[in-house]
């Protein structure tokens, strides 16, 4: 095929990644044309407000893919990616609070509103750096790294699988919400940090700025995906998938399990942390809920209704399930809670494995009708 | 020579003359010399056996399951070990392979590796393969990929990660293939296997990792008489060139294939001998054949 000469060799029969990845380049193709290149005056032009929901969208999707390595491929069900999502998030939000200089409520050049609103005299030790981009894009994949690195260390060395490594990942998000909630944490309480004005000189609430970072989050998404689909045909994927499904055969050939764990999960954190750090500049705010425990169940949930394992069935279910949200609680906001859990529970019943699942299936069935034909 | 007088020769060889600066450097395995020089981590049974277990307890919750058990493996050989339900055959297995640790006793691989104090990983990639009970394989990987996860080489992660099968690489997997005989169904996922097949591809994913040792649980479980015969065959072709130790419950299997046979019973070896011996073994009909 004449598509392959686009993709590397690892995705040549990847077919739901090719159609993703061409879909994902249409898509930013169109949206850079009917916003920024069609005049605003034009029925065709795209509001730059549906510009920022895509992007959020694709960032969303790039945490589904971070969760589906790890649950669909290694069975670490994690109940608190989110976490690191919002650290990442927190890295992109210290680097814009620093940016707004004295153009702040109280005009303090150095230290952001929240902290003079606290009568606090100089920035605390952890805010050194983030004035510097490129310190706050290596904090972007340091931090959350260095925090899976230390939890999947102590329990992976554990041993500790199943739904208690789940419990405990739940803990770990929810410790950390409780801890930014609070003000003394110096990352603005409860109220978080907001109000931003620019990134890198440009202002945020530019057309072109917002264009730029939309089409950043795709080339994320893309770059993400490419490399997760990498990892997966690797020769450490095919040990991955073994460990989820006979850990101790794994370990009785001569692997150290907890060190394939520990590679997955810090790599995954770090690629949820991108996706946050990108999602803050199209929200605008970054405060404590993030954190919510809530957050990360429901990012369980797109990755089973799109297909766990698959890498694009994440992709899928985050779009489909945030695009449902997005018009349910437009529309019908007080049902919204319930289609979520009616999803779920039809998904779990009826499509163990997700829509890709049930893609495959109909796939199957075509197939076997066509060699019954031929045999006939 | 007791440790003592070795200390003291220890000491004395630090305080001479002429070597005056080189006590610093310390001198691996000084109780453990002998005629030949010795290294850790590589394997030495120049003195025959290369599984030694010395007087291995292990207790869950007061229950002795190993009670002063004492086995050597010769290198080689093909060693067969029966005994009743609750012996102990599994939990020796499991004191092998580092999966259980021992109260008390020796468990060496060769003279220099102390197994008890390696982990189950370290074990493997030494040279001790094992096969489950219960066919344990990756349901999800086609037998392919099966005997190319267990293959002999570099398994740390970063290796994992960017390695490409060499052309002898492949040549391995199909030999193993061929022996295993299941070339024909290279591509098909292992879930979809037969009983057999499955116990079969376990053992070749052991050759894969090509073991001194291979210990084997109850290899013809659930299999067919002539499945049986071809496991047999399969055995005994690779006792020679690796130490083969099969546990089994079916005694004309046993009888089929064995030179030596252990019997094991609550804990510890009740007899040992050619299989002719050990049926005749007064001891052994009270407690397991003359049922």
């Amino acid at each position: 095929m004449i598509i392959n000469h686009f993709f590397p060799q690892f995705m040549h029969k990847d077919t739901g990644g090719k159609l993703l990845l061409s879909l994902l380049a249409l898509i930013t193709i169109i949206v850079v044309t009917f916003n920024f290149l069609v005049a605003e005056s034009s029925a065709w032009h795209m509001p730059t407000y549906m510009v920022t929901l895509l992007g959020k969208y694709l960032c969303l999707a790039l945490l589904a893919i971070a969760l589906d390595l790890v649950w669909g491929y290694c069975g670490i069900l994690s109940l608190g990616h989110a976490a690191f999502f919002a650290l990442g998030g927190y890295a992109m939000g210290m680097y814009l609070m620093r940016q707004i200089g004295d153009r702040g409520v109280y005009g303090n050049p150095e230290l952001p509103d929240f902290m003079v609103f606290l009568n606090w005299s100089e920035l605390p030790w952890y805010w050194y750096g983030f004035e510097s981009f490129a310190f706050t894009a290596l904090m972007i994949l340091l931090v959350p790294g260095l925090l899976a690195y230390v939890f999947g260390w102590m329990t992976f060395r554990s041993r500790v699988t199943g739904v208690y490594l789940s419990i405990m990942t739940q803990a770990l998000t929810y410790a950390l919400m409780l801890a930014f909630f609070r003000n003394e944490m110096g990352l603005g309480g409860n109220n978080g940090l907001t109000d931003f004005k620019d990134i890198l000189g440009f202002s945020l609430q530019s057309d072109g700025t917002r264009i730029v970072i939309f089409s950043l989050s795709a080339l994320a998404l893309a770059m993400g995906y490419i490399a997760s689909r990498f990892i997966v045909e690797s020769k450490l994927g095919k040990t991955v998938v073994a460990i989820r499904d006979a850990e101790l055969r794994t370990r009785f050939i001569g692997y150290k399990v907890e060190n394939f764990k520990l590679w997955i999960f810090v790599f995954s954190a770090m690629l949820a942390g991108v996706a946050g750090a990108l999602y803050v500049p199209q929200v605008g705010i970054i405060n404590p809920g993030e954190f919510s425990p809530l957050n990360s169940i429901e990012l369980a949930i797109w990755v089973a209704i799109g297909g766990r394992g698959t890498l694009f069935g994440a992709v899928i279910g985050a779009l489909l399930v945030n695009y449902a949200k997005t018009y349910f609680t437009g529309a019908l906001p007080e049902f919204w809670l319930f289609a979520l859990g009616t999803l779920f529970i039809v998904s779990t019943l009826y499509l163990p494995k997700g829509i890709v699942g049930l893609f495959e299936r109909f796939q199957n069935k075509t197939s076997e009708n066509k060699l019954e034909e031929k045999t006939a | 020579m007791n440790s003592f007088s070795q200390m003291q020769d220890k000491v004395r060889d630090v305080l001479r003359r002429d070597r005056t600066f080189n006590h610093t450097i310390v001198e691996e395995d000084v109780f453990l010399q002998g005629t030949h020089s010795v290294h850790h981590n590589t394997l030495d049974a120049s003195h025959g056996p290369v599984l030694y277990l010395e007087d291995v307890s292990v207790s869950f919750d007061g229950f002795k399951a190993l009670n002063e058990l004492s086995l050597y493996i010769d290198d080689g050989e093909l060693r067969c070990i029966i005994g009743p339900n609750g012996a102990g055959k599994t939990t020796m297995m499991d004191v092998i392979t580092g999966k259980t640790r021992p109260d008390t006793g020796l468990v060496y691989f060769g003279q220099t590796m102390d197994l008890t104090q390696m982990a189950e990983h370290d074990i493997a990639i030494a040279g001790i393969g094992r096969k489950f009970q219960k066919p344990t394989i990756f349901p999800e990987h086609s037998v392919w990929e099966n005997l190319e996860l267990a293959m002999k080489t570099d398994k740390g992660v970063w290796h994992t990660l960017f390695t490409v099968l060499t052309s002898e690489q492949k040549d391995r997997i199909e030999e193993v293939m061929l022996i295993i005989g299941l070339q024909e169904l290279c591509y098909a996922r292992a879930d979809l296997l037969s009983h057999g097949q499955k116990q079969w591809l376990e053992i070749g994913m052991l050759l894969m990792q090509d073991p001194r040792v291979l210990l084997v649980d109850e290899p013809v479980a659930g299999m067919t008489h002539q499945e049986m015969d071809r496991t047999a065959e399969l055995l005994t072709s690779l006792a020679g060139k690796h130490s083969v130790v099969v546990v089994e419950h079916d005694m004309d299997f046993v009888r089929s294939i064995a030179s030596q046979v252990t019997v094991l019973h609550e804990g510890s070896v009740l007899a040992e001998g050619t299989m002719d011996e050990v049926q005749n073994n007064q001891k052994v009909i009270e407690v397991y054949l003359g049922e």
